[in-house]
């Protein structure tokens, strides 16, 4: 285990999964691959498919819909793999919270690694809080 | 006659924006049907802003979508005043312009960006994002956050222009205008898209009005409405600026309103900065009588429109939202059919919609065994591009 | 036509299916019509016009349901918004989805969230809510209660 989890550390292949969020964290997730930030330096890569994923990205309050899809997706992860949740919808649900729509915060549903909090957060935080993944986890090897 | 293959376009995709569901039926490379589902985003914002005042309601309401963070305030904080009615100091109008256009300027930034990303022409991709940071940041000079601004609220906005601030905003804007303009020519002049978007994806001028499209995807199509023209708002009547119609309908005319467009907002943004006159922000509304409220706002997608019914509390009892993808999406219908899967893509996010779901794609045949993924059928619109490259002789 | 002209010919035309006019300022007109008219009216309103149709927004307002359709004459900056009250019990009402396209999604909305029933949809399947979603539970009807017992609402931040 602790071997692939080394060899992911070196460069994070990332999934991300929007559950009904407000598209906020998701842009500005997409704005870290951009020139001005371009953390592919670091050799973290957008993939297309789960299958490929080392780190799942999840932004959003979990609705009723996208939830069922999410159980399915994790389901299907190559483990290990590490669940970041940016924003702070993903955290706690945050400003929706009492919607009829979003039942259950992220945290109950699927194991998470890293929080990333903001609303939206903005990507030197994602960038931080990616840094802070790889400390994480790396001290645990 | 030809076997039909139906193909799930969703709901994950690893690009960006929200989960969607598409389901294509197609007759080999034609597409014969389209159908959607939604509902992977809804968050049943309505009741939960029938929960809060008026004044924090304008928070929830800028969660709607964050691209769209100033037009949904904005078309919300019009309804509540319209239930009065009543006007906002003139200040604040000016102000209210100068972030929503600097919002329409990064939207249509953001969709050129992707856009080219569909079609396999990522420079375009990074040239156009990297732009939109130096918008981001004057929007961040302005109002301290990148999106979600939180600036406005019922009877005028939340936080002042410094004057200090002035010339170093108008010297940002400045700066983006040639890397623009050579953006336009790459894409106006460009053979390669003529070829590859020309022709593709037409909305007729009375499919438009049929589907009660909205904005640049009905402008594109020769319908002449823009709400900031026809019902103004704002500061919109305070100076000269055009309205970008063309009369195809397709994906090309699609991108020439947008990118024109991106021109007349600077100038607004401009004009606005160095005529903004003095005086209050806020009129300090107190009570919202009881009562109806109806306002509507061009957001850089199309028409936004908001009602807030008011019984005298502190409360709206039915805020109804309707943002403009709601009235765009539909125009599928018309568009995707009898066009090539390997258009659908580029088709799909032409109307710029809060969500472009065309990577997480699978093509399944009859017995529901996997033929392509997503990656493919972004794959095979860029490999068409290049097939017409080929053609043509550009490299 | 003059924003005068407009209102007369719709007053004169339908002045059996007017129930009340609102003549709220330059640009907002309120007006109440009968049910069993709303096909007549909203695709005169639609078609022969010209308007553009906005939006229909719904509201539970015991013991009746109104739905608000609003149309906008964007020449003379008007915005009519015709308003229909139905019984809460029973709410129903022709569809206008079969004629208009731009109807179709929000009339799949309103009957999905508030429970109306539009008679001779072409389409009426579930358009926002989950699969999951009990039949039968409306969430903008003012008496919605949770229904869900795993729900947790506690954990704000
Ligand atoms: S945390 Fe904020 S910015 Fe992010 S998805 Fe939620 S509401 Fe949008």
């Amino acid at each position: 285990m602790s071997l692939k989890l080394k060899a992911l550390l070196k460069s994070p292949w990332v999934f991300h999964l929007s559950t009904g969020s407000c598209n906020n964290c998701d842009i500005e997730t997409l704005d870290c691959l951009t020139p001005r930030f371009d953390i592919e330096r670091f050799g973290m890569l957008l993939v297309g498919s789960i299958k490929h994923a080392d780190v799942l990205l999840v932004t959003g309050s979990c609705n009723r819909m996208s939830v069922e899809r999410m159980k399915a997706l994790w389901e299907q992860v190559p483990k290990p793999c590490l669940v970041v949740a940016i924003g702070t919808c993903a955290g706690s649900r945050g400003i929706f919270k009492d919607s009829y729509n979003c039942p259950v915060p992220l945290d109950q549903i699927i194991p998470v690694d890293v929080y990333i909090p903001g609303c939206p957060p903005k990507p030197e935080a994602i960038i931080a809080g990616a840094v802070k993944l790889i400390e994480k986890v790396g001290s645990t090897l | 006659m030809m076997g039909r293959t139906i193909i799930p376009i969703g709901p994950y995709h690893p690009l960006q924006e929200e989960p969607e569901f598409f389901t294509l039926t197609v007759e080999g490379e034609t597409v014969v049907d389209i159908d959607v589902r939604i509902g992977y985003n809804h968050r049943g914002i309505e009741k939960l802003s029938e929960l809060k005042t008026f004044e924090n309601s304008t928070f929830v309401i800028e969660r709607i979508c964050g691209i769209c963070s100033t037009s949904h305030p904005f078309a919300y904080t019009r309804a509540v005043e319209d239930v009065f009615p009543m006007e906002v100091p003139i200040r604040a109008k000016y102000i209210r312009t100068i972030i929503a256009e600097g919002e329409r300027i990064h939207s249509h930034l953001l969709w050129l960006g992707l856009a080219g990303h569909f079609i396999g022409y990522n420079t375009v991709y990074m040239w156009a994002w990297k732009l939109r940071e130096e918008i981001l940041d004057v929007l961040e000079i302005l109002s301290g956050n990148r999106n979600n601004y939180a600036m406005f609220k019922p009877g005028g906005v939340r936080r002042d222009i410094k004057a200090g601030d002035i010339p170093v905003c108008l010297k940002k804007i400045d700066s983006i205008l040639p890397t623009l303009d050579m953006l336009k020519k790459a894409v106006l002049d460009d053979p390669v898209l003529h070829a590859r978007l020309k022709g593709v994806g037409v909305m007729t001028y009375q499919e438009a009005i049929d589907f009660s499209a909205l904005g640049p995807t009905s402008r594109a199509s020769g319908v002449a409405r823009d709400v900031r023209k026809d019902s103004p708002y704002g500061a919109y009547q305070e100076m000269e600026w055009d309205m970008i119609v063309t009369q195809n309908g397709d994906v090309f005319d699609k991108a020439v309103v947008r990118i024109l467009e991106m021109f007349e907002s600077a100038k607004i943004m401009k004009y606005c900065l160095n005529n903004l006159p003095d005086g209050e922000i806020d009129a300090n509304i107190m009570d919202v009588p009881p009562g109806e409220g109806i306002g509507h706002i061009e957001a850089p997608r199309g028409e936004t429109f908001h009602y807030v019914k008011s019984d005298g509390t502190n409360r709206p009892v039915r805020h109804k939202v309707r943002a403009p993808t709601f009235m765009n999406l539909p125009t599928y219908k018309a568009t995707v059919q009898g066009e090539t899967i390997s258009d659908a893509t580029i088709i799909l996010a032409a109307i710029d919609p809060c969500y472009c779901c065309t990577e997480r794609i699978a093509v399944k045949d009859p017995r529901g065994r996997l033929l392509y993924n997503g990656k493919d059928l972004v794959q095979l619109s860029r490999e068409k591009t290049e097939k017409m490259k080929r053609r043509m002789g550009v490299r | 036509m003059t924003r005068e002209e407009v209102l007369l010919d719709f007053t004169s035309r339908f002045h059996e299916d007017i129930l009340d006019l609102y003549d709220k300022s330059r640009s907002r007109v309120y007006v109440t019509i009968t049910p069993e008219s709303i096909l007549r009216i909203g695709t005169y309103l639609f078609r022969n016009v010209g308007a553009r149709f906005n939006i229909a927004s719904g509201t539970d307002m015991p013991p009746n349901i109104e739905i608000l359709y609003h149309f906008i004459v964007e020449d003379i900056n008007l915005l009519i918004s015709l308003r229909v009250l139905l019984d809460r019990e029973d709410p129903v009402i022709d569809s206008l989805g079969r004629d208009i396209e731009a109807m179709n999604w929000i009339e799949r909305e309103m009957s999905e969230l508030l429970g109306i029933t539009f008679t001779g949809h072409p389409d009426p399947r579930r358009l926002l809510l989950a699969d999951n979603w009990p039949e039968g539970v409306y969430p903008l009807r003012q008496d919605y209660e949770e229904w869900d017992e795993t729900a947790d609402r506690t954990r704000g931040i």
